[in-house]
This record gives structure tokens, C-alpha cells and sequence, in this order.
């Protein structure tokens, strides 16, 4: 990029005014501008590279988050099969006594159900909120071609649960395709005969009390990671380079091995006929016939998980306490502390980063784990991703799912966002 | 971490159970992994050291897991293993398919995640680049996210647009859904690698390059790519064996068919546990083991590249 000064600003005699010293290119553009167009340029090339990923992510990442949100709120299996209640639906105000005309429009909506085969479908979404609904309407619409008028004391003499202000209050609700109504069922509370938010039977309250289990053996998992890792990651950080990278292999190793592999190593140590137990059986500390139960359980999921997550406390903790300067601790020492105070006071303090970067990590993978809990978690030790996985296979209630798995997601992003706030992503290191 | 002349008893009697403790924790994170290598040659069908095994008797020992990995679901399994037999093995043996299907997987879906990631990895490295953290916190988000929440919303997205029926010139692209998922868990891993090598990278030198005649792609891949090539290379591995181990996206998104060996264990352990589960691991631990070593290499080429102090 040539530049050149005007010539009468090289000229001492005339002072040069403000226009005349504005440095410009050969081809006379203000440098100013040249460069700003420059850095212009820059920009675009370096966000014309990231490009082609962003665009993947957001097709093959982005996109399906956003369609699980919308599956949260957005459930039509009901709403598109019943266009005449819908109308008496959106006439009546909730609360209001079902009459003769609901009935009407009920049976009316039951017959085409039965012509387009939709019933179960429909059945099944009024069943989510209401157990034994789907049969209710499965039946109910075999036998609605031949109902008579008053259609009222028809539909209730096939089954009197169809008078139930509970099944009203729950076809209200599905009526419309946009509803909030699965977040209530992943938070334990559900909607009266009136429409108000209360709280689920206790017996029926899961996840509320799972996702607090959750973020507690999620935090227990951290803190009992954060205790083994510490010494661990001390030693390797004040050897020698030559032996703690041979050390380091004691970390990495796990670190590179299958999930899946490290999870069955645990069934074969733990389990009642396992290496543990047999060995505690043949040394006489625990008899054969009270062996102990160790996995499948909520034992068997912090213990693995530990295992697993390790490394990820371990290698972040590491890269903090090499670049300790020993001098410090060495000159406490020197004025007089003990090596307890030396630690506490000045060794610790400075590990606090890494403790924050391995913390907060193994928490938020901690979090939302899925796969040990399911295989050796048993009924007592699983996780909230364990619900979300049961109603996507299992139950297929789809919608509760997506409002689970999104709750989660909200967690986990502000973990995230905390993450990158105290730690920055850019600092993320692997092996 | 010698211990001083003057150190107090005390401190002496700390240091060395501060020692015994990391042994201990070593034990711990160690031991799980290496003790499935024995227990795959068990002759019994237990999971724990029979006594034959515990006097070294040859008889405890067998190889029979492992011959059961080639032979289960063969069509004809007990002729004479001549060529046929082996064909058999190549055709029909369950973890053999499972095999398979997991290198293609895994190979596809490092190419995307590796070339995406790099040329992504060179732009972000930037300084110019706009949007730096927000862009990056996108990238690395398929890597924090939890897995079955992603495969959820894979499940309805890829339902949604039916990516099973898609077609190229006719003909049906087999694991195409799995390889894009994939790919995006690898891509964290290949941003995170590469643009840790990026940070010690020199940009005079592609100037230098540029002055000396060079265009930019003679440039990128003359002095560019030579100098970032360990973390391209540890990147592409992160993804492979992040795809090489994924089991939940495939239980979600994979049709009947796709058997890959994360899922093929999947439903060994929950269901039929056999030893087979554990040569099988055993399998998978060695080849962690030849991972663990070229990476090890790759970070010393990396740092004797870069100037920096050989470890």
C-alpha cells in the first residue's frame, strides 16, 4: 500500500491545512478509509472460513435443538382430530358443565376419529394427563356410529368416565396445539378442573425431586473428583517432566479408552460374583453370603462416574499448578510458616483457576449424563438424561421428553455461559 | 519433590502417605482398564479369576471369547476354517459387520468434522475475526451440550425431514444420518486441537511466504499446513474415536441394521452379558493404548516444530 504527502505539506514556507496533511493511497483514497476497507476485507475472509462449519452446525446442531423446543410446546396429536369440540372449546369459557351440545360435538369428532383410524392417537395425548384415557377413547369410538341422541346419556352409558370434569379440564387443555403444559408435567404440577396450576399427588412427583438428585450427585461426583484429583495432579505437576509424562499416563490412558469399556470394567469389579467382592469373600472380610451390592445402584453410578470424569479434573488442575512458581511456597517456608500454612496460604490460592475450570467441567458433563447411569445405575441411581431417554423409547410421551431434555438444556447452558465467563472456552485444553 | 535434609519426621511420615495416596488414586483410574485384559482369556464364563486362572493353570485360559467375537452370527460356524470360513466371518460375523460399519462411520465423519474443523480452526485463529466468542461458544456447544439431548433433537429433526429416504443420483446413502451427527461431536474436538496449535503459529511466515511469490494456496499448503499438521492430525484422532465410541445418537437415529460396536456392546451389556463384552474391551483398550502413543509422538513433533522445549 503506497502513500504519499501532498507536496505542499513538505513545504516548510505555507503551514499546511487540516485537508492537506490526510494521508492518502496512490490511487488517492483516504488512508483511513483504505484501511478500514482493509480490515473490512479481513473480517469478511476470516468469517467467510468459519462459514462453511457455522452453517453445518446450525443444520446438523442448531436445527434439531430448535425442532426438540418446539416439540416441547407444539403437540397436535390431539387439536388436529377435533374440529367440532374445538368449537365448543373455544365458545365456553373453562369450568363450564359439559352439556348436551359438548356431548354432541364429542361424538360427532369420535366418528370421524374412527373413519381416518386417529382415535389412539388422539387417545394417547389426553392419556399422558389422564392414565386409562386412551382405551376410553379407543372404545368409545368403536361404538359411536351407532349413538343416539341425547348424545349426553348415550356417551355416558358406554362409559361413565366420559362425565369426569377431570377429562374435560384434560381435552381443553390438548385442544390447543401450543401448550406449556408438558413444562408443568416435567416440574410435578398439572391443572385442576378449573384450569389452575397445582401441584401433582405425591406419589406421582418424579422430577422435580430427579433433577435436584441430579445436580446433587452431579456435585458430589465434582467434589469427590476435585479430592482425588488434586494430589494427583500436584505430584505430576512438581516431578520432573521425564517421569510425570510417563505418569501422565495413568490419566490419559483412561482418559482414551471407550466409556463403554471403562462402564463394563465396573460391572466386572462390582458386581455381587466380581472381582471386589470375591476378593473381599477370600480374604474373609465380608462373608459369601453377605456379599455387597455395589452396582446397579446409586453406588455404582458415582463410583463409575467418578472414574470417568477424573481426567477431566485432573488434566485442567495440572495445567494450572506447572507454571506454580515453587520460590513462593519456598519462601514462605523460609519466613516461617509451616508447610500446612505455606499450602493453605499460598500453594492453594493459586490453584483456585484450575479448580474452578476442572470443577465446573466435570459438573456440567456430570450433569447431563446418561449412558453409566443407565447401565449400572440400576433403579436407584439414575439421572434426569435416563427419564428423557425412558419417555423417548419407552413411554413415547415425545413432548415431555423435549420439556425435560429442554429444562436440562437450560442448565447446562448456564453452566456454559459461567464456564466461558471464568474460564473462556479458548482455555479448554484436551490431553 | 525430593524430600529436604531437614525435613521433620512429621513431614517425612506426610510425604510418603501423600505418596502411598496417589499410588492409590493411580490404582484407581488404572486398574478398571487393565483388568479386563486377563479376565477376557478366562475358559469359564465368569466375570472374576477362577482358581485355575489364579494358579497360572494353562487349562484356566482360553481364547474362546474371542473366536466366539468371530464366529457369532456366522451362517455356517463349525466347518474347516479355510477360506470360505474366513469369507463367512467377513460376510456374516455380527462384530465383524459392527466393525465395519463403525470405521465407515467413523472415517466419514472425521473427513467432515476434520476439514470443516481446520479451515473453521484457521478463521477463528484470526485476529480480525469478528464475533470470536460467540462464534466459538456454537462451535464447541455439540462437545457441552449432553448427548441425549442431541440425539433428541436429531431423533425429531432427522423424523422431520426424513433423511432415511434421501437419494444421490438414486442411490440411498447408507449411515448418512449417523455420519453428520457424528461429525458435529467431532468438530469441538478438531476446533479445540487446532486452534491450540494455531496459537503458536507464526503469521510472519505466511507473509513471508506471500512476499516470496507464493499464492495463498501454495502458501496454506507449503507452510501452513506442515506447521499445524500434529494438531490437525490429534484433532482428526479426538473425532474418531469420539465417533468411534458414540452409542446414543446411534441407538436414537440408527436404523434396525446399523449396528456399530459401541451398540453391539450396548446390547451385549445390557442384555446377554458374556465375556465376549470383555475381549471385545480388551480389544478396544489396545487399540487406546497405539492411540495414546502416536498422540504422544504427534505433541513431541508438534513442540520440537514449534522451537519449543522437547519434554
Amino acid at each position: 500500500m503506497g502513500k504519499q504527502m501532498t507536496d505542499t505539506a513538505n513545504s516548510l514556507d505555507n503551514r499546511p491545512t487540516q485537508a492537506e496533511i490526510d494521508l492518502t493511497t496512490v490511487d488517492g483514497t483516504p488512508l483511513k478509509a483504505a484501511l478500514a476497507n482493509a480490515q473490512k476485507r479481513a473480517r469478511r475472509r476470516a468469517l467467510f472460513l468459519v462459514l462453511p462449519l457455522l452453517l453445518f452446525v446450525l443444520i446438523t446442531f442448531l436445527a434439531p435443538i430448535g425442532q426438540m423446543l418446539l416439540r416441547s410446546v407444539h403437540n397436535p396429536s390431539f387439536s388436529d382430530h377435533i374440529p367440532n369440540l374445538s368449537v365448543w372449546f373455544d365458545e365456553n369459557p373453562a369450568g363450564t358443565e359439559p352439556g348436551e351440545a359438548a356431548y354432541e360435538a364429542l361424538v360427532l369428532d369420535l366418528r370421524s376419529m374412527r373413519a381416518d383410524k386417529t382415535m389412539g392417537i388422539a387417545g394417547t395425548r389426553i392419556n399422558y394427563d389422564l392414565p386409562g384415557s386412551r382405551s376410553l377413547f379407543t372404545s368409545t369410538a368403536r361404538k359411536a356410529g351407532a349413538l343416539e341422541p341425547p348424545f349426553q346419556e348415550a356417551v355416558i352409558a358406554t362409559n361413565e368416565k366420559w362425565a369426569n370434569p377431570k377429562l374435560w379440564q384434560v381435552m381443553r387443555g390438548a385442544s390447543s396445539a401450543y401448550t406449556v403444559d408438558f413444562y408443568l408435567a416435567a416440574l410435578d404440577r398439572t391443572r385442576d378442573v378449573n384450569g389452575d396450576i397445582v401441584a401433582v399427588d405425591d406419589d406421582r412427583k418424579i422430577y422435580a425431586a430427579n433433577f435436584l438428585k441430579t445436580l446433587f450427585l452431579a456435585g458430589l461426583i465434582t467434589f469427590c473428583c476435585l479430592i482425588l484429583a488434586f494430589p494427583v495432579a500436584h505430584l505430576l505437576a512438581t516431578l520432573p517432566l521425564r517421569q510425570s509424562n510417563l505418569l501422565m499416563i495413568f490419566v490419559l490412558l483412561p482418559f482414551w479408552t471407550s466409556l463403554l469399556v471403562r462402564t463394563t470394567s465396573w460391572i466386572v469389579l462390582l458386581q455381587s460374583q466380581g472381582v471386589v467382592n470375591d476378593t473381599l469373600v477370600a480374604t474373609g472380610i465380608v462373608a459369601d453370603e453377605s456379599r455387597i451390592q455395589m452396582i446397579y445402584n446409586q453406588t455404582g453410578t458415582i463410583v463409575a462416574m467418578i472414574h470417568i470424569l477424573l481426567p477431566f479434573m485432573i488434566l485442567p488442575l495440572y495445567s494450572v499448578m506447572r507454571p506454580i512458581n515453587p520460590s513462593y511456597v519456598r519462601a514462605a517456608r523460609s519466613l516461617g510458616a509451616t508447610s500446612w500454612t505455606a499450602f493453605r496460604r499460598i500453594y492453594l490460592p493459586q490453584t483456585i483457576p484450575g479448580m474452578g475450570a476442572g470443577g465446573l467441567l466435570v459438573f456440567i458433563l456430570g450433569v447431563g449424563y446418561y449412558i453409566t447411569p443407565a447401565l449400572v445405575g440400576g433403579a436407584s441411581g439414575q439421572l434426569i438424561s435416563n427419564f428423557i431417554a425412558f419417555h423417548m423409547q419407552k413411554s413415547l410421551n415425545w413432548s415431555l421428553a423435549a420439556a425435560l431434555a429442554t429444562l436440562l438444556l437450560l442448565m447446562v447452558l448456564l453452566l456454559y455461559w459461567l464456564y466461558d465467563r471464568l474460564v473462556g472456552i479458548d482455555n479448554l485444553k484436551l490431553g | 519433590m525430593a524430600l529436604p535434609k531437614h525435613a521433620s519426621t512429621l513431614e517425612r511420615v506426610w510425604h510418603y502417605t501423600y505418596l502411598v495416596i496417589c499410588g492409590l488414586i493411580f490404582l484407581f483410574l488404572i486398574a478398571p482398564i487393565l483388568i479386563v485384559i486377563p479376565l477376557s482369556f478366562n475358559a469359564e464364563p465368569y466375570f472374576t479369576f477362577t482358581q485355575k486362572m489364579m494358579s497360572f493353570d494353562p487349562e484356566g485360559f482360553s481364547t474362546r471369547w474371542y473366536d466366539l467375537l468371530l464366529t457369532f452370527g456366522m451362517s455356517a460356524p463349525d466347518v474347516a476354517r479355510d477360506g470360505s470360513w474366513w469369507a463367512d466371518v467377513w460376510q456374516n460375523s455380527a462384530w465383524v459387520q459392527a466393525a465395519k460399519n463403525s470405521v465407515i462411520v467413523g472415517v466419514f465423519a472425521t473427513i467432515f468434522a476434520t476439514v470443516l474443523g481446520t479451515i473453521a480452526a484457521l478463521g477463528l485463529s484470526r485476529p480480525e475475526m469478528p464475533y470470536r466468542r460467540l462464534i466459538m461458544a456454537i462451535l464447541i456447544s455439540p462437545m457441552i451440550v449432553p448427548i441425549i439431548i442431541t440425539a433428541t433433537g436429531l431423533f425429531f429433526f432427522y423424523s422431520s425431514i426424513q433423511i432415511s429416504k434421501w437419494e444421490l443420483f438414486g442411490w440411498q446413502i447408507p449411515y448418512l444420518g449417523i455420519i453428520l451427527a457424528h461429525a458435529t461431536l467431532g468438530i469441538p474436538f478438531v476446533i479445540i486441537t487446532v486452534t491450540a496449535t494455531l496459537v503458536g503459529f507464526d503469521h510472519s511466515l505466511t507473509r513471508a511466504a506471500a512476499s516470496l511469490g507464493a499464492n495463498p494456496r501454495t502458501t496454506f499448503f507449503k507452510v501452513t499446513m506442515p506447521l499445524i499438521l500434529p494438531g490437525v492430525i490429534s484433532g482428526a484422532l479426538f473425532a474418531f474415536v469420539t465417533s468411534f465410541d458414540e452409542v446414543v445418537a446411534v441407538l436414537f437415529i440408527g436404523a434396525f441394521d446399523e449396528q456399530t460396536i459401541p451398540r453391539q456392546m450396548w446390547n451385549g451389556i445390557r442384555e446377554q452379558i458374556s465375556p465376549a463384552i470383555l475381549s471385545v474391551a480388551t480389544i478396544l483398550v489396545v487399540i487406546s493404548i497405539l492411540l495414546l502413543t502416536v498422540l504422544e509422538l504427534l505433541r513431541r513433533r508438534s513442540e520440537r516444530l514449534r522451537g519449543l522445549s522437547p519434554g
